[in-house]
């Protein structure tokens, strides 16, 4: 849809800073397409290029790796429901098949106010917790069908507000004060250990 | 292949119980072909780094602690290794590794361009299984998509080798072809929309392993079955090695060869596709001579008409005798002949300056250099030049643009060797990142900075700039050559100014410790052409004139006019006869109005070429000549590397080789060149030019690497007097020119593939200056000079120094040419909006 907005555009650049070589900001600046725009858009990958220097298909053959960048729009509430082995005998099952009948779409689907999209995912860790599924990776646990409408329900109402749209990986963006920073010398050329580390050593505060 | 090494200590290492000596750092499936043991792969590339994406090279290795399969593209010979390339456990794996890689693969050879010569067909005759257990649906995709104008990608065929997305970003420096998603669903794609635009994309046709590459002028032509093939070089300045493929006389695809001395099996698109003009059904099959409107001869009719060979060679016979009555051999002038062969250059010098005794000879139409200076300069070989701790002075035209394997083969060398690089161009070239230092020298000013360099290597430091380049940036290209050996890589960077300001830099550089030159001077035979005397003041082999050269009846003893100097005189009237040898002045000589001035005054304008461009439509008679492929001969580059140019299919009509049409005009002269064959011209040019001596056709022949000629001569090129710098006024911006891949020149425009790849002239400027003129992308401004105007568009470009403008030659919408002056040293341009 969009290239990076002004605000988003000065946080891009923050980002670049952190690395000796801006080429290895591709994955946070998609990260951050994806907060923009709720997926990563093409022309949001054109701008990434220009800004770290590679052309627009490196930029797409790296999004592209990653299930979790969505190239296309999704709902603002991705929902994953876990059908791996501990789920599907605690009713995974029962659970995705449950969600595609009151959510009216099935697992792949977005619903028609654009709120939802259901995904069917392979495990995602936490089997002792089973059935479990992910709202946009925040995890939910042990759900019976009452617990999802509910979950729902809260997000259609605005009563759950912990959970903030696709693409937000968290609500406090990260910080790196500036003398923390690895700093621009490419890990080869380098010739002493990274200040970072020397603030480590030097007993200050572990990042 | 690679960096072929050089150290003597060798390794022993056991193949199939055989031993062996391998090479330091030689890679095991290198080491085990040089020794007869061709080990199957896909990925695995001689001129591309190992990744050991397809698993095909398995072998049974054994370095002492147990035999174990192990990827022979990615294992270094180490002393003591034992391999087995013929055990159980090696075929059972290059049978499970041909059976993986064709569950996704379709089945479709039959219908598949790569049938009978693809490397995956081949090898699963020979390693695979003999049937597919795979009941399952293969992976499907959309059947070919463009991944630009000439390139097919069929992705359900790709075997994800990485073979061409390497290429794109290891060797071409373009990596707009990249893998896409994951897992089974990983793709070869471009981003959307944008295509694979690389002027080198035909190479991944060429080392696809499979059949998803295909290129549209090759697609569906021919079954390689059916083509025949002949090793050749393509007529350029590098001198390509290709094979040049066939079926029922007709052309049908060129791919490159590897040669280690120069393109490595790399060609340009240009290069590539550009036998499509060979069998155009607009070139020039008959004589033509002025005629009357029912197509009979007759000199004063105004149209060009058909004619038999022994009419158009009787008039051009007649013409140039009543010249030589009238005015002597100066009044004959002989305009061209870098398209021809070695053996057709001999053949016209040799009529020019023997038989007719004209020294009015030149192939280089006023874009290149000096002949004397090209011929005596000390040349080095691209594989020295390009060898660790070497430094390379670019100061030439694009190389990316104009010398496509060139520019392939420095990227390599800053990439993979220690060598550095320092542009000395009007702009930055397409090397990009690469380039060491790039000093951008204002246009007529290239001679102060390169002297500037020569002093700062010598110790002396500039205090201040020089010619619109920093003190610093000068003292950095300095530490960049220090202590290097330096090859410099001479050519008219802009034809918007004079030759003299490179003449005065390369006299310059000259002078620094190691120096050697690489020519790089444009169109395709111009270094064969120097070396065979179509030059002015030159005999054959490097030879300045005095003596009369063995078995020629005489030759001239003063220096006749160049390509400027002829056309002036035509112009005065001191020339009557213009014997255009495949050169188009009209389009090609920088003075667009002398060069047409000349053409109209002149009596008789005879020309030989493939086409009827501009400059033959206006010509008086006209020979056909075949051209390439249709005639055999020798190439030399610009290294002095003498090359076979072989026959493949018959000329069209009764178009005759260049030194045919040669020794016919010297016979309606009342002379014998004594020529019955290309091998007795060669024999000739072996006994005549000194440079030549000691070589042979068969030996040149037999030589995937040529054979390089001998080197400077006595001749000696005084340098001259260096040119006064021409002040830039503040208002002013100073202009250059140069040429672009695609451009209307005719061979590009009659290859249907590429005709429409070229761009519309543009003025690319640096963006501020672009905005201080208030001048937007893509609007129109009017751009003038002392000698003219044109209107064209803006395209603000960063590569381009503050207070130059560069328009490209030879393009549609505006032609950079009104604007010169060819007596001005530099030519400086206003900008106005339209």
């Amino acid at each position: 849809m969009s290239r990076f907005n002004a605000d988003n555009l000065i946080v891009a650049e923050s980002i670049i800073r952190r690395y000796p070589v801006a080429k290895s900001a591709l994955i946070p600046l998609l990260h951050l397409a994806q907060e923009q725009d709720g997926y990563v858009a093409d022309d949001a990958m054109a701008h990434i290029a220009e800004l770290v220097g590679v052309t627009p298909a490196e930029v797409v053959g790296t999004c592209t790796f990653y299930e979790m960048f969505k190239r296309h729009p999704v709902g603002t509430y991705v929902v994953n429901i876990c059908t791996n082995i501990s789920c599907l005998v605690l009713g995974g099952e029962e659970l995705l098949h449950h969600a595609e009948k009151s959510l009216g779409v099935r697992a792949g689907g977005t619903t028609d106010d654009g709120l939802f999209t259901l995904e069917d995912v392979e495990c995602i860790a936490a089997c002792t917790e089973a059935p479990c599924l992910q709202v946009n990776y925040r995890y939910r646990y042990r759900l019976t069908t009452d617990d999802f409408d509910e979950l729902i329900d809260g997000l259609r109402t605005g009563r759950i507000t912990d959970v903030p749209h696709h693409g937000v990986l968290a609500r406090i963006r990260q910080q790196i004060a500036d003398d923390r920073l690895a700093g621009v010398v490419a890990p080869e050329l380098a010739t002493e250990a990274p200040v970072w580390l020397a603030a480590s050593d030097a007993g200050g505060a572990g990042s | 292949m690679t960096d072929a090494p050089t150290k003597p200590d060798a390794i022993d290492v056991t193949l199939n119980g055989v031993t062996f000596e391998a090479e330091p750092g030689e890679l095991l499936i290198d080491a085990c072909e040089r020794n007869g043991v061709y080990i199957p792969r896909f990925c695995y590339h001689p001129r591309m780094t190992p990744v050991g994406m397809c698993r095909m090279c398995l072998v049974e290795v054994d370095t002492g602690r147990g035999a174990a399969l192990q990827p022979s593209c990615m294992l270094t010979c180490t002393p003591g290794m034992t391999v087995q390339t013929e055990s159980e456990l090696t075929k059972k794996a290059q049978d499970g590794v041909l059976e993986f890689l064709l569950i996704n693969h379709p089945l479709d050879c039959p219908v598949c361009d790569k049938g009978g010569e693809c490397p995956l067909q081949d090898q699963t005759m020979s390693y695979g299984p003999g049937e597919s257990r795979f009941v399952e649906q293969k992976r499907h995709f959309e059947k070919p998509i463009p991944v630009n104008e000439n390139v097919y990608l069929d992705r359900e065929r790709c075997i994800l080798c990485d073979r061409c997305t390497r290429f794109a970003s290891e060797v071409a420096g373009d990596p707009l072809i990249h893998f896409q998603d994951r897992g089974s669903n990983t793709q070869v794609n471009t981003f959307p929309d944008e295509p694979f635009a690389s002027y080198f994309s035909g190479n991944t046709v060429q080392i696809c392993p499979v059949g998803a590459l295909t290129a549209k002028p090759y697609r569906f032509k021919a079954r390689p079955w059916d083509l025949e093939e002949v090793i050749s070089t393509y007529p350029n300045p590098m001198g390509d090695r290709i094979s040049v493929q066939s079926s029922r006389d007709k052309v049908l695809r060129i791919q490159g060869v590897d040669s280690d001395a120069t393109n490595w099996g790399w060609l340009t698109d240009r290069d590539r596709f550009s036998f499509e003009a060979i069998h155009h059904p607009e070139r020039l099959t008959v004589p033509l001579v002025h005629g009357d409107d029912l197509g009979n001869a007759d000199a004063a009719g105004d149209n060009l008409v058909a004619a038999s060979w022994a009419v158009a060679l009787q008039q051009a016979g007649a013409v140039i005798t009543a010249a030589l009555d009238k005015g002597g051999p100066d009044a004959v002038g002989v305009l061209g002949g870098a398209r021809l062969s070695n053996e057709a250059q001999y053949a016209w010098a040799k009529l020019a300056k023997s038989v007719i005794g004209t020294d009015n000879v030149d192939a280089q139409l006023d874009d290149g250099l000096p002949a004397a200076m090209v011929a005596s300069y000390p040349r080095r070989t691209l594989n020295d030049a390009l060898a660790p701790g070497s430094a390379v002075v670019l100061m030439s035209e694009d190389p990316k643009e104009q010398f496509g394997t060139l520019y392939l083969r420095l990227r390599h060398a800053l990439q993979k060797r220690d060598i550095t690089l320092v542009e000395l161009n009007p702009t930055a070239s397409g090397l990009g990142r690469l380039t060491t230092v790039g000093l951008h020298p204002r246009p007529g000013e290239t001679g102060v900075v390169a002297r500037a360099l020569v002093d700062a290597v010598a110790g002396a430091l500039p205090t201040a700039d020089v010619g619109g380049v920093s003190a610093a940036a000068i003292s950095a290209a300095a530490t960049a050559v220090h202590g290097r050996p330096v090859t410099v890589v001479c050519g008219r960077a802009s034809l918007a100014e004079s030759a003299s300001p490179t003449i005065d830099a390369a006299a310059a550089l000259r002078e620094l410790p190691g120096a050697a030159f690489l020519f790089a001077l444009r169109r395709g035979n111009s270094h064969g052409a120097i070396d065979m005397g179509l030059a002015p003041g030159l005999l054959p082999g490097r030879v300045g004139l005095g003596a009369t050269p063995e078995g020629w009846a005489a030759a001239p003893t003063v220096t006749g006019l160049d390509a400027r100097g002829m056309l002036e005189a035509a112009v005065d009237g001191d020339l009557s006869v213009l014997v255009l040898v495949g050169s188009d002045p009209l389009a090609d000589f920088p003075d667009a109005d002398l060069a047409s001035r000349a053409l109209t005054t002149c009596d008789t304008v005879i020309a030989v070429d493939l086409f009827a461009n501009l400059s033959v439509a206006s010509a008086d008679i006209v020979f056909p000549a075949a051209g390439f492929a249709e005639t055999a001969g020798t190439h030399t580059n610009f290294e002095g590397r003498v090359s076979p140019l072989t026959r493949k299919v018959t000329a069209p009509g009764v178009a005759r080789p260049d030194w045919v049409i040669a020794s016919d005009l010297a016979f309606e002269l009342g002379a014998d060149l004594g020529f019955d064959s290309v091998e007795s011209v060669f024999d000739e040019i072996v006994t005549v030019a000194p440079s030549h001596a000691g070589l042979s056709f068969a030996d040149v022949a037999a030589d995937n690497d040529g054979a390089l000629v001998r080197g400077p001569t006595a001749l000696d090129f005084g340098a001259p007097e260096p040119t006064a710098v021409v002040p830039l006024d503040g208002y002013s911006l100073r202009l250059v020119t140069d040429h672009r891949l695609y451009d209307n020149a005719t061979l590009v425009q009659h290859c249907p593939s590429m005709a429409n790849l070229a761009d519309v002239a543009q003025l690319s400027l640096h963006p501020l200056d672009a905005d201080r003129l208030g001048a937007g992308a893509g609007s129109l401004v009017t751009v003038i000079s002392a000698a003219g105007s044109i209107e064209l568009p803006v395209r603000p470009d960063p590569a381009v120094p503050r207070g130059s403008g560069v328009i490209p030659l030879n393009r549609s919408g505006a032609d950079p040419r009104e604007l010169i002056d060819h007596r001005a040293v530099v030519t400086d341009i206003r900008v106005a909006s339209s």
